[in-house]
């Protein structure tokens, strides 16, 4: 397991590929990358994220965890970064490692859910006019984990 | 024992944490003890749907003891991912 919690940018090409060398077996590997999108209006300067540092590590590591247990994963990583952010900068990435696709694919949307809901983390829109609008989650991300 | 605030719990109440003295026994009495002290308190209180609590740092619930407990986080619900 491999859990990274930090405020610098990550190579996605060098961490997917580093993450995929060496497992005998499994093999299906997902990544998937999220990307800071410019709110709907156009109108977004940047995303601060906040986070509960006592907590952000230890819950990450509890999902990955579950995941690993539940898919018989051979791997799995989260990174995901704090901080101020630009529309276009990645987020968050997580990898999974299984012995057939559909595990791998399984595995890597309950880790997208849980993190969307149970995470500390909180994001705030900074927008060109200088006001500034903390996102608010959304029912159906919480629906979302109904599903696992 | 450390009360923790964050998003805009901590931007309400105006700060990011604070050491409370207190005798309440459940989340919910330090709540209202919380919401008692001032308008910003109050406010920041002032619709439980839409606040989360971690109790040493663990996802927990407004009935949870407060017993042994040393840090009570209060937010909003995550927006991770």
């Amino acid at each position: 397991m491999d859990v990274r919690v930090q405020t610098e940018d990550f190579d996605l090409g060098e961490v997917a590929s580093s993450f995929s060398t060496g497992l005998d077996n499994a093999g299906a590997v997902v990544t998937f990358t999220g990307i800071v999108r410019d709110a709907d209006a156009g109108d977004m300067l940047a995303m601060e994220i906040e986070h509960y540092p006592g907590m952000t590590q230890k819950a990450l590591e509890t999902i990955t965890a579950e995941a690993i247990a539940r898919w018989s994963l051979a791997n799995a990583l989260v990174i995901h970064r704090h901080g101020r952010l630009e529309p276009g900068a990645q987020i968050m990435m997580v990898a999974t490692a299984a012995r057939h696709r559909k595990d791998a694919f399984e595995a890597a949307e309950f880790l997208m859910d849980f993190l969307k809901s149970r995470a500390p983390f909180w994001k705030k829109e900074i927008l060109k006019d200088g006001n500034a609008d903390w996102v608010a989650a959304k029912d159906t991300d919480e629906q979302a984990l109904k599903r696992w | 024992m450390d009360v923790l605030y964050f998003a805009w719990v901590r931007e309400r109440i105006g700060e990011p944490r604070e050491v409370v003295e207190t005798s309440a026994t459940t989340v919910n009495e330090l709540v209202q003890e919380l919401a008692a002290r001032e308008e910003r308190y109050a406010l920041a209180f002032s619709d439980l749907t839409a606040l989360r609590v971690a109790l040493d740092q663990e996802l927990s619930d407004f009935d949870a003891p407060l017993e042994g407990v040393r840090e009570v986080a209060f937010f909003p619900p995550m927006t991770g991912g």
